[in-house]
């Protein structure tokens, strides 16, 4: 038997078919599970495969003055970014635009840093690329089709320096903010200080997103469809109570290479109406990424002009510190308007063995509290102090709010220095360690209390408001904060506002008076020990029915009474509009006084006599309480 | 010649593929990102009437020269394999593998592709020689050594997916020469074993089945020894073997076996061939619009991945037309072979169509994850020149053989 015989041939022909159309047949069917059965399924993983989201920024919300003049705004911008597939590629494209857009190392491995987060998104390489670049940059897109390049809304304070340090700067998040999830995305940008930080959540919007179809190795080759698109949400306006024109006229006044901070509070509401804080800078220097020189320049320049001098320096309040004094004791009933004291001021006083200046060494003679106030008599507050005692001094002065933060809505106030009871004595120097020689320290604004310029501006917008009572300053309006209130007799808020419109009109800041408006302020001079004194003024008009406090702290200005020239402007710009000349009082007084700037006492005891005998100029004396 | 005896149903069928092939292989071309696979199609046209003329020159060749010209061919063939092997150089997906001859650095041709067809015909010539089938497996040893040679010439460049396309030859000729199906199970025992080898359980479970086959089909007691043994060896040696696989080639295989195992390196081809595929749905997406081939995600598009394109364009509608023709062309072959009026003839066709089946199968199973990728063309469709002109000599041969058997009135059967 043959193998080639027509039958057996045809039997295996038979196999042979079977063996095909059985072999195809589970090949269809593999198909067919993998086209029909899980279709959906490779149908998304290739649309995940090609599709990329691209964010599409969202244009930060407005900031604006209470009269709608824009102070933050955005101007038209490009930003660089890239889609890459993998690391390689990234250094690779960098590489090849070098030439375009030079980067160096250290900006290199940040980006190569935010790529590994996030492979996906395309990584920023320049925020805010100059208009040159761009154009080279797109002339490249051929070369390379990663590249993301964009309108990307760019920042712009058009004052500049105006109000730095009320509306603060953008930057693009840190890598650790990424990391935290703080942001969404890198190359976001945020509120890095004052109302752009405060309110970033407001401002900062929702950024959109749109898709792009991408090959194998990552590169763009086109936008998908237009439906899939998300169309970015703007920030919200953010509507603030600073008049910028007045802001503006405080920079232009404010003594020119002085450090120092303005405030300006309506009392009846606590709207901040102006904070100005100098050395100012100008924020438009942030966008874009800084410039890591001029960061380190601004850091650490010796003036520290990011550093906001109303909320987060703090100075030894001195004389307006006062009126905190003659409340207390007003509140306590220990005195009236007219009281006197047992001992007049003959240019100071003794105490046990120590004696305590008056910064007028002629004396002020007898006085009521009224004229106390106006002449700013050491002497007649040391007594004050003692007659109200330690204890009740520090319980009534926390109460009043000397050792909070007045929680305006700004990042990062400080919290004032005020010791909270006298455990703070004990705890800092002994039991037995101290004397009762603070209270008078404490009586005249020295000693062991900071405050900060805000937090002294509150203070007086209470004295200002009619019913005693200070709200929280706020630059946004919005649900209104905790008001404090001096709980004082609406006579005895009479008699100080009086008192302190006798301090213009007559007393230490009669140099600074403008006709027609009856200001009442306070001077004060708060020794520095690390060079000449810093001057206070803080002023309220008008004074029967006040509708701003101005507070203004000048470094180094030696004087009070300096600084309260640059204050009673403001105020009578404020009432009077920009356009009334204020008529200032005739320059009869040319002396300016010194104001409560008395020679430091030491409030412990001294132990350098145990070292040095010889040196008496100051005698330990018994501790008493 | 007489047109009325040419075999119109192989002429059509293979006119079809052809056309389609052409018209995927434009389409695998079509992609958003700049490459090469763009213009390759011109080039596959000029291969193509270089196949022509290929096949038509075969046509005009009588069986009896063919026959008489057979072991110069295998020579040649076996002489250029072993020249690739020395001289060869590497390209494309298996760049550092040596399956290419070129001189002067242009590469003209993989010798591989005529390899299979010059095998083909030297098993058939030997084969055909035969009056009664190979009974045992010592009548067997002269056929093995035949695909052997060839084979592991082949194994040694390292061209896995063609080495396998030889053993396919082999066991269709052996079967439709009539070996008994016990003889090709104890024929591929050892390969089961190989395959078995990695698992001890299932390949002891294996020795004790062959050890029962052995007891029960009583071959020659030194022929059960010696496969009982080889099997036996494979399963120990098999570990062995694994550790002088080269890397990519372990990574293929176990890529095969779990192709998520790294999806960026090895899983990559597969994952992406099967995104392109089960995305083009039952309609497809339409010709040359998938997504996955024009972004390039779909790799090697053009080659062995060809059938992705068809898969992802028109959907499983395309791909059961196309499975379809493959069917009907091979169904064509095995009635030719079946109605050849000689045995070589038969034979000869029947090597025809099982390369193409073997081809086929192995391609478009890769595709879809069913095997395991291994590269080897699918006929008609991949960009090649060496094995399109080899498809096309192959078919001009049937329609000889086809011919010849119409002439002398085979036809009817």
């Amino acid at each position: 038997m043959t193998w080639q015989h027509p039958h057996d041939l045809a039997r295996r022909a038979r196999v042979g078919r079977l063996v095909v159309l059985a072999v195809f047949g589970i090949l269809a069917l593999m198909f067919f599970r993998v086209q029909v059965v899980s279709s959906a399924r490779y149908q998304l993983q290739s649309e995940e495969n090609r599709l990329r989201q691209v964010p599409l920024p969202a244009p930060r919300g407005l900031i604006v003055d209470r009269n709608g003049t824009v102070l933050a705004e955005n101007v038209p911008g490009y930003s660089v970014a890239l889609l890459a597939s993998s690391p390689e590629s990234l250094t690779a494209v960098l590489a090849r635009l070098s030439p375009i857009l030079p980067l160096d190392s250290a900006h290199v491995a940040s980006i190569q840093r935010r790529y590994r987060q996030a492979p996906t998104e395309p990584v920023m390489i320049q925020r805010d690329a100059a208009f040159e670049v761009v154009s080279a940059l797109e002339e490249q897109r051929v070369w390379n089709p990663g590249l993301v390049i964009q309108s990307d809304p760019k920042r712009y304070y058009p004052h500049g320096p105006v109000a730095a340090h009320l509306l603060g700067y953008v930057a693009e998040a840190t890598e650790e903010e990424v990391r935290e999830g703080k942001v969404r995305r890198g190359g976001v940008l945020v509120g890095r200080d004052g109302l752009e930080r405060q309110y970033d959540d407001l401002l900062r919007g929702q950024d959109g997103f749109k898709f792009v179809e991408v090959d194998a190795l990552g590169r763009t080759v086109r936008e998908a469809r237009e439906e899939a698109t998300l169309a970015p949400e703007p920030g919200q306006t953010l509507r603030t109570t600073v008049d910028i024109e007045l802001q503006q006229y405080i920079r232009d006044n404010f003594p020119p290479d002085s450090r120092g901070a303005v405030v300006a509070l309506d009392p009846r509401n606590g709207e901040v109406l102006a904070l100005y804080s100098a050395p100012s800078f100008d924020p438009n220097a942030f966008i874009g990424g800084y410039d890591p020189e001029r960061w380190t320049e601004l850091r650490e320049s010796e003036e520290y002009p990011l550093f906001n001098r109303a909320t987060q320096a703090r100075y030894p309040p001195a004389s307006p510190w006062k009126l905190a004094m003659a409340t207390m004791a007003l509140r306590r009933e220990v005195v009236t308007m007219d009281s006197r004291m047992d001992i007049s001021c003959t240019g100071g006083m003794r105490y046990y063995n120590r004696y305590f200046r008056c910064w007028k060494i002629e004396g002020h003679g007898d006085l009521t509290l009224a004229e106390a106030i106006q002449q700013s008599c050491d002497v007649y507050f040391y007594q004050l102090g003692l007659k109200l005692r330690l204890e009740n001094l520090l319980h009534d002065a926390v109460e009043l709010g000397f050792r909070e933060r007045t929680g305006v809505d700004l990042p990062n106030e400080y919290q004032p220095l005020f010791p909270p009871s006298t455990e703070y004595y004990n705890r800092q120097y002994g039991p037995r360690g101290w004397t009762n020689a603070v209270t008078l320290n404490l009586a005249i604004g020295q000693g062991e209390n900071s405050q900060t310029l805000i937090n002294m501006v509150r203070f007086y917008a209470a004295l200002a408001s009619a019913s005693g009572t200070a709200p929280e300053p706020r630059l946004v309006p919005g649900k209104p904060g905790r008001s404090r209130s001096l709980q004082l007799s609406a006579s005895s808020i009479f008699g100080l506002r009086e008192a302190l419109v006798g301090v213009v009109a007559g007393g230490t800041a009669a140099a600074a008076r403008i006709a027609d408006l009856r200001i009442a302020g306070k001077t004060g001079t708060a020794q520095n020990p690390q060079g000449p004194d810093h001057g206070w003024f803080i002023a309220f008009a008008p004074a029967e029915d006040p509708v701003i406090v101005v507070g203004a702290i000048v470094e180094f200005a030696e004087h009070g009474s300096s600084v309260a020239r640059l204050v009673t402007p403001i105020i009578a710009r404020h009432l009077l509009g920009p356009d009334a000349v204020p008529t200032r009082a005739a320059d009869y007084q040319l002396q300016t006084p010194a104001d409560s700037a008395p020679e430091p006492v030491p409030i412990l005891p001294d132990t350098s006599f145990f070292r040095s005998p010889a040196d008496t100029a100051v005698s330990a004396g018994t501790p008493t309480r | 010649m007489q047109a009325h005896r040419l075999d119109r149903s192989l002429l059509v069928t293979t006119a079809v593929l052809v056309v389609v092939g052409m018209l995927t292989l434009y389409s695998a071309g079509q992609t958003d990102v700049p490459s090469f696979v763009t213009e390759i199609w011109k080039r596959q046209l000029l291969w193509l009437v270089l196949g022509i003329v290929g096949a038509i020159l075969m046509f005009r060749v009588s069986p009896r020269i063919l026959e008489w010209a057979t072991p110069y061919a295998y020579g040649i063939a076996i002489a250029l394999l072993i020249l690739t092997l020395l001289v060869g150089t590497g390209a494309g997906t298996a760049a550092s593998a040596k399956s290419w001859l070129a001189v002067g650095g242009v590469r003209i041709g993989q010798p591989v592709e005529a390899a299979k067809l010059a095998t083909i015909l030297m098993l058939a010539r030997h084969l055909a020689g035969k009056r009664e089938a190979p009974a045992t497996l010592v009548e067997i040893v002269p056929s093995l050594v035949i695909v052997s040679v060839p084979f592991l010439l082949v194994a040694l460049q390292p061209d896995l997916g063609s080495a396998i396309v030889f053993l396919g030859i082999l066991f269709a000729m052996l079967f439709w020469v009539g070996v008994k199906g016990w003889l090709l199970l104890l024929l591929a025992s050892p390969l089961i074993s190989l395959l078995l080898g990695f698992n001890e359980y299932p390949w002891s479970a294996w020795i004790v089945v062959l050890t029962l086959i052995l007891l029960v089909v009583r071959p020659y007691v030194l022929e059960g020894l010696v496969v009982w043994l080889t099997n036996v060896a494979m399963g120990v040696v098999v570990l062995k073997l694994w550790q002088t696989l080269a890397p990519y080639q372990q990574n293929r295989l176990l890529s095969f076996l779990n192709p998520e195992l790294d999806p960026r390196a090895t899983g990559w081809n597969i994952i992406q061939s099967k995104v392109a595929i089960g995305s083009g749905g039952i309609f497809g997406k339409g010709f040359a619009e998938g997504t996955q081939k024009r972004l390039a995600f779909l790799p090697e598009q053009h080659t062995d991945f060809i059938f992705s394109v068809i898969g992802e364009e028109l959907g499983f509608i395309g791909v059961l037309v196309i499975l379809a023709l493959f069917t009907a062309l091979l169904m064509v072959l095995v009635r030719i072979a079946r109605g050849a009026t000689d045995t070589y003839s038969s034979v000869l066709v029947l090597g025809v169509a099982s390369m193409v089946f073997t081809h086929v199968f192995v391609n478009v199973g890769m595709t879809v994850g069913l095997m395991p990728i291994v590269g080897i063309p699918l006929p008609f469709f991949s960009y090649g020149g060496s094995f399109l002109v080899t498809c096309f000599v192959a078919v001009g041969l049937a329609l000889r053989m086809a011919w010849e058997s119409r002439l002398s009135g085979y036809a009817a059967l």
